[in-house]
């Protein structure tokens, strides 16, 4: 093995990829090489660090200094200052949004010095596709202790102790779930490990397939000592390309070391994996259309009970976990139910990890103990609201949570007050909203999505989804009528009750949580036909004001659809019936004369 | 892999190289390349450093660069940091004294008094 | 045994069984739309909602397993408020175009929709507008009135083994629809027409030529002529308030003759017909080597079904035609001579149980030697009794009358082709004293007859070495059965005889539709008692003593399996293949 003075991180996931980082990768490649230390500096593609916004984003150890939206043309700069003389390039540095101040240190920056990574322990700081890297931070020393030194019931009690619920949804007891898969009847079960992110926004179960891809294969080993499997599926969707390849890559390299396989680590126990690419659909998040794909069958929920614990893939015992919650297992079985227990809140315990999006200074993913508050995570974590905005809401569990107002800022983010508030923790996307955004617009925009993806199976979802939306479609033109409201509690309450599977059941949460929480926002579309947000386009209105237009007659030129008119050196009007409300003339008025209402 | 035992084996060697991202406790080796270091010949003292350093297998010795220290006409500067202990610098470190050093100070912990300006 | 209440009644059911079936046990009804027995258990319409202690929101009880102690809730404000709601989503997107629909007053939604009380339309939005589809001959699509409840989907696939119905799109726009988006005459559909009988709404249906007909009735210059199936006539007084399995042959002539056809005739001489030419055929193939076990050809469905799936078992069927095509070929032939008609000036209807009889007949293999379709037009039983009706002819006060000759004299073993066994039942009549020489005294061969889904029989030929081994499918997932086996080798048999649909003809596509398609069973078997006692009404029950088939080859055909026989009532068959659309690019 060489020895390496100095090592770049360049992070490989999918969102950086997006911005930019291979170009940025071979620049440093490049340039690494023409300084000539190539033998004395490695660069090394990890996956996610989380902070998607700032990418494409280095770390260059050994003193981890953090460099942001990295150009190719930065490279050259980065290479002779910093890994030829040792100079920091502040000018690629992370400038904290509230004080202003440069930061160097990686770990110093809020974002990260906030975090508390259990799940994503590995992800941007291993290279995902060398195994040896992921052994090194005690990789499958976990699944090495199982089999060793623990039986099948001592290890689900270790998860059990443990307080671990699913991070995918509902938050059922993974130790209960693993008990009620090891005890159901049957010779074969299965592992499957749901992959198939699909919430808007949401991408942690991405961000660890690609970034750590041994630590789910190590998880889905110990589940299957655990439930008495030999055969695991992984079940992603095929728009996670890079997430195949890496999980795919790391299956053979753990072949390989005969860490999957057979009489793994001589003690007898066969584990194996296949990789099911399924088509994005969002309902084959949900377990039993998860089968029916696996199966090869249309993806469409079936009734429960029977659960897939007793009844699942080919009708055998199936254990189905998600990968946030796999990955948390081999850190449980190292360092103990106790240390795990420490994080968190009396009833959810250990980290969530969030995908904070929106109105919100540091998108990306945050790893942060269960019960944080909103509050912190906005402002200590993610660097508060951008342009000195007021927070109105955030929305948790995507498109069948709920959203939580500027009151629940101090609420400890764990399942059950979530669930109290008629949110839920759901995947753990996290979008935050400020003053701009209407929350009928949001409601709207979350129901398109879920009546969009309703497998159309059953009714109340089918149709009952798209007669909610059409109400909502009216009330955000200014075509709402009394009785909207009560029609859509109507339906959202039989939707909720009625329904087949978890989609549809939680489809209208955002619609009844901005009831709750905005009634008044709704009231105003319908009878006062405004937008008290100012977002949705059709009510708005754009008018001059008198007393500040001094007739330059800008707004008159830049009008697309020549609505306004005027004589110069007199104030203008807006032609409402032509306007198409670009709001081009407000955004160019020298005078802020044009308002917006 | 057979067993467990393998797999700590694996562990351990592969432990090198994560050490410089999972910092903690280590033998720190700086290095002054400022434009006057470099003048004097710094590069080959770094070069020296890590061959001897990977010779010896010490993988988890973190080798640092830094600017000018205002001692130009004693360049290439090195510093020596243990862990818990204060920073030796040493003067006019060439290839030969680098070796000299590693082996000495960084493996047995003995200062070499005589080429050391401050510590 | 378990114990759990219903509504505060106590009810003790088996172990498995499903609280819907449950509450029917302590007297309750509970109303279903999407759920069929064994076959659709699914969950999906959401009407059979029942509440129950501890368990969060409403289920299904037709997918809920009762469990002792349960205590269910069927009769809920919370209940009926979400059976109605989800009723009135359904009927929100349903054209309601009820008075001119063709279930008009047959309809399961109308139905609900009453026994639930709705009475006013909450809910209103986009309705869904897919084209008709009217690619087929047989069956007609109209996708605005499904209701999702897929039960043509678990019909096709478990019942039929076809399976080109499927789901298709998401969400809103979700529709079941034959696979891949494509119109029906583009997948490999058999046409037998089992997904129109268990469709609740007007999205399955015949294709309707009840118009041609009338208009062909007024027609002078043409001579009109009519055969009716076997299975017509224990099914078609349903449509006129008779009990299912009554026989009502000598009014439904009646009222033929009083629509204007100028004879009517009866496929069961045809079906006579055809077992001369079949049992003659199968003695050969067991003489001189043939291709064995030889197949049964008298179900278009199933005949269309083996070209599509089976191709290589086809060297199996009989290559006799169906009765209707035989009664066909001998109209325009044999027929037009006797009564002095020139074959173009004849029109025949044939009225079948079969929605795939429509697409058999337009098969180019059944254009006669006069270049003209040797039949013009089928109806299926249902549309027959809608000209009745149209018409204004009350058919249970019409007197009994009968068939006219010459192709309207037939045995019992022509009547029994229309239950499943039928048409081997009445082939080993005649093949036992054929070979033989010996009288069959008990004719009835119980162990063909009845609705399991293969049933098997060995028949001693007297006075020959021979034990003939026979087979009977009814429903084409049975059939799969015995064609896997050829395939393999492992079918010794020498005759099978398969038809398309569950039952046989009797309740084929074209039938009146159950009421209740979860008492279908109930209804087929009243259905086949009605057949076996029209057979026994009979005072012939062997087709070699029919003395009309007699007179035909003596003055006409001539040899059995003759030249003549051979030109008129036999035919060939076409190799389709499962993947139409691939095919047609090629």
């Amino acid at each position: 093995m060489a020895f390496y003075r100095a090592q770049v991180l360049v992070c490989g996931g999918a969102g950086c990829i997006s911005s930019g980082c291979k170009a940025v990768q071979q620049a440093l490649i490049h340039e690494i090489n023409k300084a000539g230390i190539d033998e004395e500096v490695k660069v090394i593609e990890t996956g996610c660090i989380g902070t998607c916004e700032l990418g494409p984003v280095l770390v260059v150890y050994p003193d981890g200094t953090f460099y942001q939206k990295v150009k190719p043309e930065d490279v050259h700069t980065i290479v002779e200052e910093h890994l030829v003389k040792g100079r920091i390039v502040s000018r690629l540095l992370y400038k904290d949004p509230l004080t202003e101040k440069t930061i160097p240190e990686y770990t110093k920056i809020s974002f990260f010095a906030g975090q508390t990574r259990v799940a994503l322990r590995n992800t941007g700081v291993i290279d995902p596709s060398v195994i040896e890297e992921y052994i090194a931070r005690d990789g499958y020393a976990a699944l090495g202790k199982v089999l060793t030194e623990m039986s099948p019931e001592q290890v689900i009690d270790e998860i059990s102790r443990s307080g671990l619920r699913g991070r995918g949804g509902a938050g059922f007891s993974t130790g209960l779930k693993w008990r009620l898969t090891a005890q159901a009847p049957g010779d074969e079960k299965y592992v499957v490990c749901n992959a198939d992110e699909g919430d808007p926004g949401a991408f942690m179960d991405r961000s660890i397939l690609e970034g750590d891809p041994h630590s789910i294969i190590e998880a889905m080993a110990i589940a299957g000592y655990a439930i008495g499997s030999s055969q695991g599926y992984i079940y992603v969707r095929a728009e996670y390309p890079l997430a195949v390849a890496n999980m795919q890559r790391a299956i053979e390299q753990a072949r390989q070391y005969n860490l999957l396989g057979k009489d793994i680590f001589g003690t007898g126990f066969d584990f194996d994996l296949e990789i099911r690419v399924g088509a994005g659909a969002f309902v084959c998040g949900e377990e039993t259309a998860l089968i029916a794909s696996i199966e090869g069958n249309r993806g469409e929920p079936r009734p429960k009970p029977p659960y897939p614990s007793n009844s699942g893939l080919w009708g055998k015992p199936t254990l189905i976990n998600n990968v946030e919650t796999l990955a948390n297992i081999p850190p449980i079985i190292l360092q103990g139910s106790e240390w795990f227990r420490q994080i968190g809140t009396e009833k959810s315990k250990g980290t969530k990890v969030f995908a904070v999006a929106g109105k919100i200074n540091n998108t990306g993913l945050v790893e942060v103990p269960m019960g944080m508050t909103l509050r912190e995570i906005i402002y200590d974590v993610c660097g508060g609201i951008p342009g000195g905005k007021q927070f109105k809401a955030a929305q948790t569990g995507g498109p069948s949570g709920g959203c939580l107002t500027a009151d629940h800022l101090d609420v400890p983010m764990e399942y059950d007050s979530l669930v109290s508030l008629g949110s839920m923790m759901g995947s753990g996307g996290l979008i935050i909203m400020d003053e701009d955004t209407c929350m009928v617009d949001i409601a709207r925009f979350f129901l398109d999505f879920t009546q969009d993806e309703s497998c159309g199976k059953c009714t109340p979802c089918r149709i009952g989804t798209k007669r909610m939306l059409e109400i909502l479609n009216r009330i955000t033109r200014g075509e709402g009528k009394e009785g909207d409201i009560e029609a859509l509690e109507a339906l959202a309450e039989n939707i909720k009750k009625s329904s087949l599977c978890g989609l549809g059941q939680s489809a209208p949460n955002p619609v009844l949580s901005t009831l709750r929480y905005f009634r008044s926002e709704y009231e105003a579309h319908i009878r006062e036909k405004r937008c008290p947000a100012g977002a949705c386009q059709a009510l708005i209105v754009y008018a001059i004001q008198p007393d500040r237009c001094r007739g330059c007659g800008v707004c008159a030129r830049v009008c697309p659809v020549e609505a306004v008119s005027g004589q110069p050196r007199s104030p203008y009007e807006i032609n409402s019936e032509k306007c198409i409300k670009c709001g081009l003339c407000r955004e160019k008025c020298p005078f802020d004369a044009i308002a917006k209402h | 892999m057979k067993s467990l035992e393998d797999l700590k084996k694996l562990r351990d060697s592969a432990r090198q190289m994560m050490h410089l991202r999972e910092g903690g406790d280590s033998v720190r080796i700086v290095i002054g390349m400022g434009t006057c270091g470099i003048a004097a010949g710094a590069r080959e003292t770094l070069a020296a450093v890590m061959q001897e350093l990977e010779r010896l297998h010490l993988y988890d010795v973190v080798v640092t660069q830094t600017g000018c220290a205002g001692f130009c006409d004693k360049e290439p500067l090195v510093d020596v940091i243990l862990p818990g202990q204060p920073r030796v610098t040493y003067a006019k470190v060439d290839g030969e004294r680098a070796r000299r050093i590693i082996d000495e100070h960084v493996v047995n912990g003995r200062v070499i008094e005589q080429w050391v300006i401050e510590r | 045994m378990i114990k759990l209440t219903i509504d505060g009644v106590t009810v003790a059911v088996p172990e498995g069984t499903d609280v819907l079936a449950a509450a029917k046990a302590a007297g309750i009804r509970i109303p279903t739309l999407c759920y069929m027995e064994k076959y659709n258990e699914i969950g999906a319409c959401r009407l059979c909602l029942v509440e129950v202690k501890g368990m969060r929101g409403l289920l299904a009880a037709c997918t809920l397993q009762a469990s002792d102690g349960m205590e269910v809730y069927t009769n809920t404000p919370a209940v009926r408020e979400a059976r109605r709601t989800n009723l009135e989503l359904l009927l929100s997107d349903h054209p309601q175009d009820c008075l001119i629909c063709v279930r008009n007053g047959q309809c399961e939604l109308q139905s609900l929709a009453e026994e639930m009380g709705i009475r006013r339309q909450r809910f209103e939005g986009e309705k869904s507008a897919y084209p008709l589809d009217h690619s087929t001959l047989s069956i007609m699509r109209d996708p605005n009135k499904c209701v999702l409840c897929r039960r043509c989907v678990a019909v096709c696939k478990q019942v039929q083994g076809v399976g080109v119905l499927g789901a298709v799109e998401r969400g809103f726009d979700t529709i079941v629809a034959p696979e891949g988006g494509c119109l029906l005459h583009d997948v490999a559909c058999v046409l037998c027409g089992q997904c129109v009988m268990v469709c609740p709404t007007g999205a399955l249906a015949e294709v309707d030529n009840t118009e041609e007909v009338f208009a062909a009735l007024n027609d002078k210059s043409k001579h009109v002529i009519v055969q009716t199936a076997p299975a017509v006539r224990v099914a078609i007084g349903e449509e006129f308030g008779y009990p299912p399995g009554t026989i009502v042959t000598g009014k439904m002539v009646s009222a033929l003759r009083r629509l204007g056809f100028q004879a009517v005739f009866d496929t069961d001489f045809a079906a006579d017909l055809t077992i001369w030419e079949e049992a003659n055929e199968l003695l050969e193939r067991l003489n001189n080597g043939g291709t064995l076990p030889m197949i049964t050809s008298c179900s278009p469905g199933w005949i269309k079904f083996i070209e599509h799936y089976y191709p290589d078992l086809i060297e199996h069927l009989s290559t006799c035609k169906s009765p209707q095509q035989m009664l066909g070929a001998l109209a325009k032939t044999y027929y037009a001579e006797k009564i002095g008609v020139s074959p173009e000036d004849i029109f025949l209807v044939s009225v079948m149980p079969c929605t795939a009889k429509k697409f058999e007949r337009a098969r180019p293999e059944m254009v006669g030697e006069s270049g003209l379709p040797d039949v013009d037009i089928v109806l299926t039983t249902r549309e027959l009794a809608r000209m009745i009706k149209v018409a204004g002819i009350d058919l249970p006060q019409l007197p009994d009358s009968d068939f006219d000759s010459p192709l309207g004299l037939s045995t019992g073993a022509g009547v029994i082709f229309g239950a499943t066994g039928g048409v081997m039942e009445a082939a080993l009549r005649t093949a036992y004293e054929w070979v033989s020489g010996e009288a069959l005294t008990n004719v009835e061969l119980e162990a063909v007859r009845g609705l399991s889904g293969v049933k098997e029989a060995e028949v001693k030929l007297p006075g020959t070495d021979i034990t003939l081994r026979v087979a009977v499918a009814h429903g084409l997932a049975n059939a799969r059965q015995l064609l896997d086996k050829i395939r393999t080798g492992k079918a010794d048999y020498h005759f099978i005889e398969i038809m398309a649909c569950p039952g046989g003809c009797i309740s084929g596509g074209g039938q009146p539709r159950p009421a209740d398609v979860n008492e279908f069973n109930a209804l087929r078997e009243q259905r086949i008692k009605g057949v076996y006692r029209a057979d026994r009404d009979l005072p012939l029950r062997k087709s070699h003593e029919n003395p009309a088939v007699k007179e035909l080859y003596d003055t006409y055909l001539g040899e059995i399996g003759g030249e003549r026989a051979h030109h008129l009532l036999h035919t060939n068959y076409t190799v389709r293949g499962k993947y139409l659309r691939t095919i047609r690019q090629h």
